[in-house]
């Protein structure tokens, strides 16, 4: 009984309060982030935003998640049931096992495992199963071609992604996330982070994961002009709100991976006195805090794409760049012998 | 050189930083919405919102019962019943208004030879049944007690211009 209990109940208690220990801020970060979307958006368009549940409307989006909780949850009478209801679930799962790798500082991580990047990389592309299997299971016209659209950019896109991370691989030569962070310490700042030496694959990967998030300019897959709500069409309740909060957990998600990638994870811009006195998660929720402002501040600048222009985008100007771009990466790390062990 | 130039632009993303840039410096602009219930936009003397019954300072409604409101209301929204009082004076013993079919023209103010029925400066007067918005005489008369010296100060506002 000793012994079950050291060797699975022990390890089993502390990673599940590891699991809670980022999920529930992640959770909390989701409602925040709606919140700071919705404010953003107002000062940007010069209106108010939510300003009356709570202090400067602070408790709003617990107050809509609530709302949402306590609505009925409607399935279309043509629907399968079970993959309706598995969807939402999907999406919502594949935005949080990933953040299993995402290291907050030296050694915090709940998984640190050799092909970190690699995990990452399958759990964004299976978020597309989420999305086909609702605009399946709906069988609405609505959601299937909300869906169908929605596939297709991911996968177009998840494909310049793949470039770019190669090409941050070949800098590191490790497939670990924690070693790609050490790999941009080296230069003691913030010149020595990916995003200096690979700023166009920095901005590929940027835009590539507004694509890959359904996020505006490239939000065609919740259309509203002219597809209704895209693939959550159909879905009402709870389990459009598993999709609301899929999605924005996958924008934080894909932040941190911005952060991870390029602007140095937990390293503070500068290794001097008042910079590393603030500790390394804190810079790293600061990173991330940055890249989702990008996001909203990217949705309140740019019309939505049209569809031709954003497959366009992804297969004629993004791959053929970051293919080259590997390919110059490649060669100026042979040819100057800075190639990592 | 123009293809050079389009290509340049397109390839540094100059369009795009400029537009970040624009939305950017109005995150720093001040708003231009009013925080509606707290804060309310200024509105005009001769605006014309809820109507309301006027009374002499002395307490004596001013209506005389003469039914011209009656009859040019487009709407048909006003009902006027009259008998003579115990003193001998005309007045109204029925004045509704159906605030359903009332347009809002102002014809009725226009109209009155006494400033007796008046629309005011109120526009909440939102109910939530049907039966809220048939005004009686009794309400209407509330209705010009409560916002009396502000009705009194728009005619004055609004004198120089009849």
């Amino acid at each position: 009984m000793g012994e079950i209990w050291t060797t699975y109940g022990f390890p089993g208690v502390i990673i599940v309060a590891q699991i809670l220990a980022v999920t529930v801020p992640l959770l909390i970060a989701v409602a925040y982030m709606v919140y700071a979307e919705r404010k953003v958006l107002a000062m940007m368009q010069l209106r108010q935003g939510p300003n009356l549940v709570g202090p400067w409307g602070l408790l709003q989006s617990f107050a809509d998640a609530l709302k949402m909780i306590g609505k009925e949850m409607i399935i279309p009478a043509g629907a399968n049931r079970v993959v309706f209801i598995f969807a939402p679930v999907l999406t919502m799962v594949l935005a949080l096992v990933a953040w299993a790798v995402i290291p907050f500082d030296l050694g915090w991580v709940i998984a640190d495992i050799n092909v970190g990047i690699l995990y990452l990389f399958a759990i964004s592309s299976l978020g597309v199963y989420g999305i086909i299997m609702a605009g399946w299971a709906s069988n609405s016209k609505y959601a299937f071609l909300g869906s169908l659209r929605s596939a297709a950019q991911m996968v177009s896109y998840e494909v310049s992604i793949g470039l770019v991370i190669i090409t941050v691989l070949l800098c590191v030569g490790s497939l670990n996330l924690t070693d790609i962070i050490v790999a941009q310490s080296g230069a003691g700042g913030f010149w020595g982070w990916f995003f200096v030496p690979l700023f166009p694959m920095f901005v590929i990967f940027f835009i590539s994961a507004l694509a890959e998030t359904n996020r505006a300019p490239f939000d065609l897959p919740e259309g509203e002009s002219e597809l209704v709500g895209g693939f959550h069409t159909e879905y009402s309740g709870m389990t459009f709100g598993l999709f609301f909060l899929g999605e924005y957990a996958n924008m934080i998600l894909m932040s941190a991976m911005t952060t991870v990638l390029f602007l140095g994870g937990w390293l503070p811009p500068l290794e001097m006195a008042p910079f590393t006195w603030i500790p390394g998660p804190v810079w790293f929720v600061l990173k991330i805090a940055f890249c989702l402002f990008v996001f909203i501040w990217v949705r309140a600048t740019l019309p939505r794409y049209r569809y031709d222009q954003l497959m366009r985008l992804g297969w004629k100007v993004f791959l053929p760049f970051s293919l080259i771009w590997v390919v110059l990466t490649a060669g100026v790390l042979v040819a100057f012998g800075w190639l990592p062990d | 050189m123009a293809m050079l130039d389009s290509t340049a632009r397109g390839l540094f993303l100059t369009e795009l930083v400029k537009g970040l840039a624009l939305t950017f410096s109005y995150m720093f602009k001040p708003r231009v919405t009013l925080n509606y219930p707290f804060e309310k936009g200024p509105i005009s003397p001769r605006f014309r919102g809820e109507h309301a019954l006027r009374r002499y300072p002395n307490g004596e409604e001013r209506c005389i019962a003469c039914k011209l409101c009656e009859a040019v209301c487009p709407a048909l929204a006003i009902t006027i019943e009259a008998e003579p009082r115990e003193d001998g004076s005309r007045r109204t013993t029925r004045y509704d208004i159906d605030m359903t079919k009332c347009i809002y023209c102002g014809l009725c103010q226009e109209a009155c030879p006494v400033d007796a029925i008046v629309e005011g400066p109120n526009f909440e007067f939102a109910a939530e049944t049907r039966e809220e918005l048939f005004y009686n005489k009794e309400k209407l008369l509330a209705n010009g007690d409560r916002w009396e010296a502000q009705l009194a100060a728009n005619i004055a506002a609004d004198a120089p211009y009849r």
